[in-house]
């Protein structure tokens, strides 16, 4: 075999894998001394296969909680990049004060903070919600209020570096064709920004749906907080924790696939943009060789 | 080329005909335009009549690009004033002071200015039509049918009926600047701008914008030409303006500026470029 280095690191990742593989075997076939930890690989398989009903409304949750928290973020977030990109000194002022300070506190202060800091208060007690005939409880509503809050004031700089990636000459001609500037904004510049924008954007939406394990803080039952708690009843932290982690997996992997459908749907009418998107297997185990010649998506040359 | 009023690949026709109007359509006066302490434009006055075509020629930093800029307000100026149709263009006075005016009036007057950039910015996320579509539905309020009618028949009369569904990657620098035109066409306007709209092509394209330039200033659209090609402004302008550093100094028709120039510096000018 010509091992090259290229050819090495392109194969690391599945290697990594057989090896974590074969690390997990060794460990089932200790089981038996005195003792070490019982190993139920039932639960897993369980968990995977034959999810109860505790593990699917965790599952449902955690989508649900992180596309809303999505989409609150891409929308204040864009209201926040163009308030920063305004020509009125206060309106930039102000969206730089919302970024400032969602960026500099800790998400998990902001979680608790918005949940139980304003209900203690009673300045706001997040009621039950019924929306459609689904009722959405409080801690669900704080818990996609703080996710969302947060994850616009990161989403305000990855859509100004889109829309600031936008030739200048784009604005002129559409207001030169008697465009106002939001008709502009949404119909020119936006568009031809968000193909700079979906690449960070597919890279928060994998964060967001990770990052609402973090609403077990306040007892939302998402998927990890489900989890969390199967462990404890069976004591069995191996095995359903690592459940929880095939279940994240998979659920990124599918958002990884959808993304790069989508990022070949905006890649209409750009010279030299790729036809296609990275294949399933330059999704799974990395495509780039070295991985060190990668081009950053915001500030990248495209 | 020599398309008349009566050519059969009338442009104006394709968008209802020539635009009634007074007869003066851009009064510029005494304009002065400071970016920050440089002085750009030291005082500008020029009118241009209906269905005249103006070019303006000068060096590179004289002003003339800035000039045309301010004439669709996409830059500011600090004094005097610029009347398209007769409306005072980007501001309003008050008290004798110049005021810059609300957002939706800029943007219907500059509906009614037709602009040609150097380097075309054509919307590359739509298609040829869907470029010249885009203005009359969203901002006219023109219906979908109607308006990828027009849009058509203006690709067919710039001569690219076969490129309607190119995006603007797909298309040559001069289909590019020729499907802009037909972009500002489309919103019916009664000045057409054009900023140095041959300098970014490469030289066999030259022809085929000029082309189509010539036959709108033949047909009767009033035009002003920011260009150098002196072969477009000796058949189609009606007169020619030489700028430089801000002001205007001398102008004329073509064949007497370029043949008996009586500025020292349009002399040199000249000299230079012919």
């Amino acid at each position: 075999m010509s091992a090259s280095p290229a050819h090495r690191t392109r194969r690391a990742p599945l290697l990594a894998g057989f090896a974590l593989l074969a690390l997990a075997l060794a460990a089932c076939s200790s089981s038996s001394q005195v003792g070490s930890y019982q190993y139920h690989w039932e639960y897993f398989w369980r968990s995977i296969f034959q999810p109860d009903a505790r593990i699917l409304g965790g599952l449902w949750l955690t989508l649900s909680i992180s596309v809303t928290s999505q989409v609150l973020g891409v929308a204040l977030g864009t209201f926040a990049a163009i308030g920063k990109l305004a020509a009125l000194r206060p309106v930039r002022m102000l969206a730089g004060f919302y970024v400032w300070l969602f960026r500099g506190t800790p998400l998990v202060v902001q979680i608790v903070f918005f949940f139980y800091g304003l209900s203690a208060t009673r300045i706001y007690r997040w009621p039950d919600l019924n929306l459609f005939g689904l009722s959405i409880p409080g801690e669900v509503q704080a818990g996609i209020f703080a996710l969302g809050v947060n994850e616009g004031a990161y989403m305000a700089e990855i859509v100004r570096a889109g829309i600031l990636s936008i030739d200048a000459g784009q604005m002129e001609a559409a207001k030169s064709l008697g465009m106002t500037y939001p008709l502009a904004m949404r119909r020119i510049v936006l568009p031809q920004a968000a193909r700079v924008i979906v690449p960070p954007l597919g890279n928060e939406f994998n964060n967001m749906l990770k990052t609402t394990s973090l609403l077990v803080l306040i007892s939302v039952p998402e998927l990890y907080y489900v989890f969390n708690t199967l462990q404890g009843q069976y004591f069995a932290p191996f095995e359903f924790f690592l459940a929880a982690a095939v279940w994240y997996l998979l659920l990124t992997t599918i958002w990884g696939l959808i993304q790069s459908r989508i990022e070949r749907r905006l890649s209409r009418g750009v010279a030299g943009a790729a036809e296609v998107g990275p294949s399933l297997r330059e999704r799974l185990f990395g495509t780039r060789l070295g991985g060190a010649e990668e081009p950053s998506p915001v500030s990248g040359g495209r | 080329m020599t398309a008349g009023k009566d050519s059969p690949h009338d442009l104006l026709e394709a968008i209802g005909g020539a635009p009634p109007a007074d007869d003066c359509i851009v009064a510029a006066h005494d304009v002065h335009k400071y970016f920050g302490r440089l002085h750009v434009l030291k005082g500008v006055t020029l009118s241009v009549n209906l269905r005249e075509t103006v070019v303006v020629i000068g060096a590179s930093g004289s002003g003339k690009t800035t000039f045309l800029r301010c004439i669709n307000h996409l830059e500011k100026i600090q004094s005097g004033r610029i009347f398209v149709n007769g409306h005072l263009i980007g501001y309003r006075e008050q008290n004798g002071k110049l005021v810059e005016d609300r957002e939706r009036n800029i943007a219907r007057q500059r509906a009614e200015i037709g602009m040609v950039f150097q380097r075309f910015n054509l919307f590359p996320h739509m298609t040829a039509l869907e470029n010249i579509m885009e203005a009359p539905m969203r901002v006219r309020g023109v219906r979908e049918a109607e308006a990828r009618e027009m849009a058509e028949s203006l690709l067919d009369r710039v001569g690219l009926a076969a490129k309607l569904d190119a995006y603007p990657s797909q298309l040559s620098g001069g289909q590019q600047q020729r499907v802009a035109i037909a972009r500002a066409l489309a919103m019916k306007p009664a000045l057409m701008l054009f900023d140095e709209p041959t300098s970014a092509l490469d030289p066999e394209m030259i022809g085929e914008v000029l082309e189509v330039m010539e036959e709108l200033a033949h047909e009767g659209m009033t035009m002003i030409v920011v260009s150098h090609e002196m072969g477009f402004a000796r058949k189609a302008a009606d007169r020619v303006v030489f700028m430089d550093d801000g002001l205007i100094l001398e102008e004329g028709e073509p064949e007497a500026v370029f043949a008996n120039p009586q500025n020292q510096r349009t002399k040199d000018f000249l000299s230079k470029i012919l």
